[in-house]
């Protein structure tokens, strides 16, 4: 079920925080963050932010279409091989 | 034979249900269109007057996206998906269902007829 709009998109306090001070300040550097859940705001348009994915940092960088969507949508937390055994793999690697 | 939105309509059929054979129309858009335009649901699609015809044609061109645009617009959206590099445009592009339903077994719909897996063996029933 959607999110109740009466309580708006959820975002961590200290991220955004984080963004609107570096957008004051007007610099622009990679914000490391573990908040997958985090929605991706209009305010975040332009900003790359490294997203833990449980083992490393993948870095995202928020485009217009992203908004609305979390941050943790971006950061793939399985990575997929292939199953053993399989000798032609048809399907294409994600990339 | 009445033709809305570049498809025939069965002569045959009550017009609720002949409606339905649009893409982007189901059954309760019909029932509603059919309401808000005074058509009685229960008529067949051949005894509709031309002035109905009309009538529904214009309803749906004003308020509706269907057939081709419709297929466009959903296009599109997986198309979005799949451009900002998200978890569900990975899933579109893989072929998998995209709402986390397990895949372990299931989910044929989206990944088609089985195909064979070579050396796998076959569960034996004791």
């Amino acid at each position: 079920m959607a999110r109740s709009i009466r309580k708006g998109p959820f975002v961590q306090e200290a991220l955004l925080l984080k963004v609107s001070k570096m957008e004051s300040e007007g610099e622009k550097k990679v914000i490391k963050t573990w908040s997958r859940a985090s929605t991706i705001l209009p305010e975040f348009v332009g900003f790359t932010f490294a997203v833990h994915n449980g083992n490393k940092f993948i870095p995202v960088y928020c485009t217009e279409n992203m908004v609305g969507h979390k941050l943790g949508e971006f950061s793939p937390t399985r990575i997929f091989r292939g199953h053993s055994g399989k000798l032609v793999d048809k399907k294409a690697k994600p990339s | 034979m009445a033709r809305i939105a570049g498809v025939d309509l069965p002569n045959d059929k009550r017009v609720l249900i002949a409606l339905t054979y649009i893409f982007g129309i189901g059954l309760s858009t019909s029932r509603r269109l059919l309401e808000e335009s005074g058509i009685n649901p229960d008529i067949r699609t051949r005894d509709l007057s031309d002035a109905e015809v009309a009538r529904l044609r214009q309803w749906i061109d004003r308020y509706l996206r269907v057939e081709g645009a419709l297929r466009t617009e959903i296009a599109m959206n997986v198309k979005r998906l799949m451009d900002i590099g998200s978890y569900r445009g990975m899933r579109h592009r893989r072929g998998l269902p995209s709402r986390g339903q397990r895949t372990h077994t299931n989910a044929r719909t989206k990944k088609g007829p089985r195909r064979a897996i070579a050396g796998k063996k076959k569960a034996t029933k004791k």
